[in-house]
């Protein structure tokens, strides 16, 4: 395998804070990878940083080889990098279709309107909002817009794509729905940085998670040996229960 | 289809008036058309893309000048119109990638400042351009009534160039782009939208025929000055004008201008002291009331007409 993206030192600074401080890891082609950390730990930063809409004040990132620190968004967009919003960011009032067929236009290759909104109708009925295509984007439900979310997202026809807490606020059983939707997109062999709070979805299916704190990389590994990493229980729990973890006289890890 | 029927028509019946109406209505619907050219003008910047610009009378100022001082120095009339849309188009490239970045309000009072900046720059050239006295143009030959009916056509041919261009925006790349952009820039920054190729375009759009509307106003009214040509209604009319027939819709600027136009005419003959603050009643009417426009109202109360049926 080899590493389609990979982050040297980035670092994104904001005045006198280090929203992201120095951080290097890489993804291989065709990995789910799990982006976690306390809030404010810099996670959707990192994706700022990456699809270049705050980019690096240090450090440098590429993709596939290639050096894409300064470039534009909608240039890393064009190469395949695709994002969704942890705040859900349609275009209101517009249809559901006609914000699919965006991303089929601009970054997916569709060579004019009638093609994109095709393709788009396949992206729908993927995400399971084909009945929905015609309705102004503004009506639908929250769960609603984040398949809508992933929906343009895909329509880019994206080599990576990185999820922001797309479960965010979705009840136990729209989660489960997301979690599958989001296996079946990594079997057609899109490579996927998922960023989450909810424990459950990220250990379900990463193969790899690395840890964010303050900024920094505070572990990176199998989605095991992180948990029980006395770093990043410190990181979620504070220093008492890594104490008594290290003591042994606890069980479990973080939950 | 049905839109390019609709401009036809529209060209059509406008295109017969010289042939019944009379030097003063001829007047009268000239003016009305050079504003439906501006106002569907300010609708690729303001109504697309988003972006409330003011800088509608700078390119009618530039075109004009341009093409004044030009013709001064025995230029060829079409061949100084001409030179007018390329300096508008390349000053709102110029222009737009000093200020395009501005958002919302910010944008607005920049290029609100641009047609002032233009203004003080005449004034302070009078070697070239005539500064505060103003310039004369060359007067064309032939009959009163000829010279009427010919700068009727040329703007009512622009103005035709304008809305067909407004119809082909609106079903490309570009038009789906701008509204994206309208919508939520960094969304459709993400989505692999050129923002500032697409702002920059609509910019270019909204001014390449606002300066050639300018310079076939210098040529029509045979005198020029900066408080006539870089007067600020030339930039608030259009706008109200888009509001009010409704903003990024196709035709509903037009509309908008006419209906305007129309009322202007009438309370300027019927009440002179009071026109002015009759045109601030409606901008303040028309957010209260009529946010979205007179089209959608139109279209709705047709609708609902269909419905019943």
């Amino acid at each position: 395998m080899t590493a389609l993206l990979t982050l040297q030192d980035a670092t994104r600074r904001f005045g006198g804070l280090n929203a992201v401080d120095k951080v290097s890891f890489s993804v291989e082609a065709g990995e789910v990878l799990g982006l976690i950390g306390p809030n404010g730990a810099g996670k959707t930063t990192m994706i700022n940083l990456i699809t270049g809409v705050h980019p690096a004040t240090g450090g440098r990132v590429l993709f596939d080889g290639r050096d894409i620190t300064h470039l534009k968004p909608y240039r890393i967009a064009g190469l395949g990098l695709a994002r969704t919003f942890q705040i859900v960011q349609p275009f209101p009032r517009m249809t559901v279709l006609e914000n699919v067929a965006a991303g089929a236009l601009f970054a997916g290759g569709a060579a004019h309107m009638r093609d994109a909104e095709a393709q788009a109708r396949e992206h729908l009925r993927f995400t399971g909002l084909f009945e929905s295509a015609d309705k102004p984007a503004a009506t639908l439900t929250l769960a609603q817009r984040k398949r809508l979310e992933l929906a343009k997202s895909l329509a880019m026809k994206p080599r990576l794509l990185m999820l922001d807490e797309v479960n965010a606020g979705l009840n136990a059983a729209e989660v489960d729905d997301a979690l599958a939707m989001i296996r079946r997109i990594a079997e057609r062999g899109v490579t996927i940085i998922v960023i989450e709070h909810l424990m459950k979805v990220v250990l379900s299916i990463s193969q790899r998670i690395v840890v964010l704190h303050h900024g920094q990389l505070i572990a990176d590994g199998e989605p095991q040996s992180v948990l029980r990493d006395p770093a990043v229980i410190e990181a979620y729990l504070g220093p008492k229960y890594a104490a008594a973890m290290a003591a042994g006289t606890m069980a479990g890890g973080p939950a | 289809m049905k839109n390019w029927l609709i401009l036809a028509v529209s060209a059509l019946i406008c295109a017969s008036l010289p042939f019944y109406a009379d030097n003063y209505m001829l007047r009268v619907v000239t003016t009305a058309v050079m504003y439906v050219i501006l106002a569907q003008s300010w609708n690729f910047i303001g109504g697309l893309a988003g972006y409330p610009s003011f800088a509608t009378a700078a390119f009618f100022g530039l075109g004009a000048y341009t093409s004044a001082v030009l013709q001064s120095h025995h230029v060829p009339l079409l061949a100084a119109w001409s030179a007018a849309a390329v300096a508008a188009v390349l000053f709102a490239v110029l222009i737009g990638g000093a200020i395009l970045h501005l958002r919302g309000h910010y944008f607005a009072i920049a290029s609100l400042v641009v047609a002032e900046v233009l203004r003080e720059v005449i004034n302070t050239t009078p070697d070239i351009t005539g500064g505060g006295m103003g310039l004369n143009l060359p007067v064309p030959h032939g009959s009163i009534a000829a010279q009427a009916q010919f700068f009727f056509y040329a703007m009512l041919i622009l103005a035709v160039m304008c809305v067909a261009t407004a119809i082909v925006v609106r079903d490309s790349k570009l038009g789906f782009g701008l509204r994206c952009i309208q919508q939520n820039e960094d969304a459709a920054s993400i989505l692999g939208v050129n923002a500032y190729a697409y702002k920059t375009t609509a910019f270019m759009l909204s001014a390449v025929f606002v300066g050639v509307a300018g310079a076939i106003y210098a040529s029509w009214v045979h005198y020029i000055e900066p408080p006539d040509v870089f007067d600020i209604m030339l930039a608030v009319k259009p706008l109200v004008m888009a509001l009010l027939g409704g903003v990024g819709t196709l035709f509903g600027p037009a509309i908008g201008a006419i209906v305007l136009m129309t009322f202007e005419e009438l309370v300027w003959r019927n009440f002179l002291t009071v026109h002015a603050a009759v045109l601030g009643v409606i901008i303040v009417l028309l957010v209260l009331f009529l946010p979205n426009g007179l089209l959608p109202l139109l279209r709705s109360w047709l609708d609902r007409l269909r419905g019943h049926s």
